[in-house]
């Protein structure tokens, strides 16, 4: 079953550097993600693996096996489009069973995999009808089945719901997984759509342009993540500028700015240095009026909005800054524009980053 | 069977897979198609020129000839500018009728608008002439005089004839693939009809209109054979060379290849320069005259322009095209016809032309097919980079926009230093170069429409290079390459100016009818008009039988 190792890949075109110095370990069997915004070289690491790009330096290793210069027909993968690639002049049954046939497997075999493959995705009714015939859900299921149908341990996905609506993508998400998990497959899934990522995914890598910045599960990535722009694109983050004050055995105490102090567990600090403390706007707590305990900080809420599940609040701090606290729409109290209110958060929910050299705006910036 | 793939005669077709992996074997397929391209189709005509450069400054020494010659290049280029304007303006509205009419003639109107393009090019010369010409039928017989003599005004009839269905094809094909969105955008922000038009289609639109007119230009500097038929006295470039190759009077040699010269170089320039400037040719959008423009938009005027655009289209180009009928309709009560079936007298050698004229025609179009393929792939997939790929896609239009006669004195020159290949070599070797671009320029754009996701899903499912080319490109451009195929083969048949440039024994069918047409074989106007309407009736067919294979297809 294959691992899939990279090894100091770099991939230029001219002087646009789309995927630069990657290392990168998938083990057997697993659900691998690659997030990123676009033009981060998620797609472009993708297509490297497949053998559909080579790289300008690096090595790319299947099971153990170099193939770096493997042409894609040899390296036994499958790889789902992201328009799904389904060949317009065939239909179902053909498109599933191409694999099978250009590799002149006898035909009993051929057939009985296609049978097996469209039973999976339960599209078994329709091998008769051309791809323009169906629907997107339906599309995404047959580039699939014909993926499978080839007999690939290896499974790449470049962003294969994308192009279906909410509803559908959400629930063939967990079809997908459990399709792989069922055949035992290793797969590696590219998506912008970091819900969709965490939601399948055995580990996730997020990728910035062209770097890997994080691999970990989705909790890790979630809970710990280590770099700044990983704690934005990975959920939501609000942040507050100021500089280490303190630093002992128990806590770092950050003045923030109007000399307002938290604390917060990260003992990797020095004193005296700019940082940006990172707070999920799910565990800021709210409470009317002035409340005197850890990490909290006196405002306003300046606006409100319903999203359904939950309750939006914009909360102008004391000292100017603006954050962003998300309640449960229906279990908690709604509180009321230009209510007074204290904002506070748990010690150990606190995250502290290094204050970008570039800036906050630019270090966060999707493009 | 559609879609179906089978692995049959496994052997071989496992042998040519494995083969078409190999880096060395993709490189020599692509490396004949150079060669074919290069040795046969482009250095041929260049070299041809470059041999007798020495002739050229010959020419300096006979005023007479000089002037003559310069005049009929001037005439050429004139003529092809002038005739190329009109055809827009009168080919737009036609174009526009056929994209946005709701009559159920519609279809039948743009069949009836490839008409000329159809008829052979020689029959079509012939019943211009007829109609315009002749005082005893036609238009002249109204009026009991000759409305149109021989002459330039006849060669500009003819020229915007043999160019409009051109225009009218680019067109046509360029609004059906218009997004109308913008224009209903624009609509709703309040712009009127004409203005939305004129600010925001016709801009997006421009380098269909650049195409165009490129096409309808070179279209009229290259026709050859119906422009003797109807030129008289009146001498433009490829007059001027059938002449000087009729008659080989002193110093035509010179003339020759100084007329061959400056039509190929001229062209290529004017070529190049539509090429780099005319999508920089801004069009005036900048102010709105939207009183005037709103009444312009009205539905009076609307149903003005299309009624006197039907009336262009009727009156100068489809009544003129077909007019040969009458002849021929009067070939077939008088006795012609049985003559003709019979094989007696003139017919004998009528059939052994049309029968040469289709046997090269099927020799070229095959070959082209085999070689253009490579060189297509070469194109749109650019397998060497996106610079050779460019080069290859400017150097493959030049056998298409110099004058033909003029590329075929310069590959009769060429050749003439290959004393052992037969004329029939020759003409084949003349028709490859003319039709090759035909077949290379409409596979290159269907594979490039070909979604490379199609061709990568296949890869990843295990197919090698030639098992992708065989289940998916080819099935997914195999009307583009019918359609190419088809271009090629009528181009071929209607050729005339390079093969009386190569060959002097041989003549294929449209150089007989000049000769009938000139009286250097004595034939009348029925024989003629019946010899003409054997032709039409043979390219009509072709044409409903690619039409309804064709259309709609990928």
């Amino acid at each position: 079953m294959p691992e899939v190792r990279i090894e100091n890949v770099t991939k230029k075109y001219g002087k646009i550097v789309a995927v630069d110095n990657v290392s990168l370990h998938v083990r057997d069997k697993e659900y691998f993600s690659l997030i990123g915004p676009s033009g981060c070289g998620k797609t472009t690491l993708l297509r490297l693996i497949a053998g559909l790009v080579q790289p300008t330096e690096g090595e790319i290793f299947i099971e153990n096996k170099s193939v770096t210069h493997t042409p894609p027909e040899d390296r036994e993968i499958g790889f789902v489009f992201q328009t799904y690639a389904l060949f317009p002049h065939m239909n179902v049954w053909n498109n599933v069973i191409y694999g099978p046939r250009v590799k002149a497997w006898d035909k009993e075999k051929s057939n009985r995999i296609g049978d097996e493959m469209l039973e999976m995705v339960l599209l078994r009714e329709r091998l008769d009808a051309y791809p323009r015939e169906l629907s997107g859900g339906m599309m995404q299921r047959v580039a699939l089945a014909r993926a499978l149908a080839a007999g690939a341990k290896l499974l790449l996905l470049d962003e294969p719901l994308g192009a279906l609506d909410a509803k559908i993508r959400f629930e063939l998400r967990y079809d997908v997984r459990k399709l792989v998990k069922d055949l035992g497959l290793t797969a590696i899934h590219v998506t912008h759509d970091q819900s969709e990522a965490m939601a399948i995914s055995d580990r996730i890598a997020v990728m910035k342009k062209g770097k890997i910045l994080q691999v970990g599960t989705p909790l890790e990535l979630y809970m710990k993540p280590q770099h700044i722009f990983v704690a934005n694109f990975i959920g939501e983050s609000n942040f507050l500028e100021g500089y280490v004050s303190k630093v002992d055995k128990k806590e770092t105490t950050i003045e923030l700015r109007g000399d307002i102090l938290v604390q917060a567990l990260d003992h990797s600090r020095k004193k005296g240095e700019k940082v940006a403390v990172a707070v999920r706007p799910e565990v800021l707590m709210i409470e009317k009026g002035k409340k005197r305990k850890e990490n909290a900080i006196f405002g306003k809420i300046e606006r409100r909005r319903f999203e359904g599940t939950d309750i939006r609040y914009e909360i102008r701090l004391e000292n100017e800054d603006l954050v962003v606290a998300v309640r449960p729409a229906l279990i908690n109290e709604w509180l009321d524009v230009q209510e007074k209110v204290t904002v506070s958060f748990p010690i150990e929910k606190t995250l502290v980053f290094t204050y970008p050299k570039k800036g906050l705006k630019e270090e966060l910036a999707l493009e | 069977m559609d879609g179906m793939i089978t692995v049959k005669g496994r052997s071989l077709g496992r042998f040519l897979e494995v083969l078409s992996s190999k880096r060395s074997i993709q490189g020599l397929i692509y490396a004949c198609a150079g060669i074919f391209f290069f040795a046969l189709i482009l250095f041929p005509p260049i070299l041809g020129i470059l041999l007798k450069w020495n002739l050229i400054g010959q020419i300096f020494e006979n005023p007479a000839l000089m002037a003559r010659a310069t005049s009929a290049i001037y005439a050429s280029f004139t003529i092809a500018l002038f005739v190329s304007i009109i055809d827009i303006i009168a080919g737009l509205p036609m174009a526009w009728f056929i994209w946005r009419g709701k009559s159920k003639w519609l279809d039948a109107l743009d069949t009836l608008a490839d008409i000329p393009f159809i008829v052979p090019t020689v029959a079509l010369g012939f019943s211009i002439r007829l109609f315009w010409s002749d005082k005893t039928q036609g238009m002249s017989s109204l009026f009991g005089t000759s409305l149109v003599s021989p002459g330039w005004l006849l060669v500009i009839l003819l020229h915007f004839v043999f160019s409009y269905p051109a225009v009218v094809r680019v067109m046509v094909g360029a609004l059906f693939d218009y997004k109308r969105t913008y224009e209903e955008a624009s609509r709703t922000l309040g712009a009127a009809p004409v203005t939305a038009d004129r600010t925001v289609t016709f801009p997006i639109l421009k380098p269909s209109f650049i195409a165009a007119f490129t096409l309808a230009f070179a279209r009229s500097i290259s026709e050859t054979g119906a422009t003797v038929i109807v030129a008289g006295t009146f001498e433009n470039g490829p007059v001027l060379l059938n002449n000087l190759k009729t008659t080989q009077e002193l110093g035509y040699e010179s003339a020759l290849v100084f007329v061959s010269f400056i039509l190929m170089a001229v062209a290529c320039i004017i070529y190049a320069t539509i090429r780099t400037f005319g999508t920089k040719l801004k069009l005036p959008i900048r102010k709105v005259w939207p009183v005037a423009e709103r009444k312009l938009s009205s539905q009076s005027l609307t149903n003005l322009r299309n009624t006197s655009t039907l009336l262009v289209f009727f009156v100068l180009i489809l009544i003129p095209s077909l007019f040969v009928a009458l002849p021929m309709a009067n070939a077939i009560s008088d006795g012609t016809l049985s003559q003709a079936l019979s094989s007696t007298g003139i017919w004998q050698g009528y059939w052994q032309s049309l029968s040469l004229s289709y046997g090269i025609a099927f020799v070229a179009t095959l070959l082209n097919t085999v070689a253009g393929l490579p060189m297509a792939v070469l194109i749109a997939r650019k397998r060497f980079g996106m610079l050779p790929s460019t080069i290859l896609d400017v150097l493959i239009n030049i056998p298409m926009i110099v004058p033909s006669i003029a590329l075929g004195v310069s590959l009769s020159i060429f050749w003439s230093n290959f004393p052992f290949i037969p004329e029939i070599g020759l003409l084949i070797f003349a028709h490859l170069a003319i039709t090759y671009p035909y077949f290379v320029r409409s596979m290159s754009a269907a594979i490039e429409r070909v979604n490379m996701d199609l061709e990568e899903a296949s890869k990843t499912l295990g197919a090698k290079p030639f098992t992708v080319f065989r289940t998916i490109i080819l099935p997914l451009t195999k009307y583009s390459l019918f359609a190419g195929a088809i271009m090629m083969f009528t181009r071929s048949v209607s050729e005339t100016g390079a093969t009386v440039a190569v060959v002097t024994e041989l003549k294929t069918i449209p150089v007989l009818l000049v000769e009938w047409v000139k009286g250097v074989v004595l034939a009348t106007p029925m024989e003629i008009g019946l010899g003409c309407g054997f032709l039409i009736i043979l390219s009509f067919v072709i044409l409903l039988f690619s039409r309804g294979t064709v259309r709609g297809r990928y």
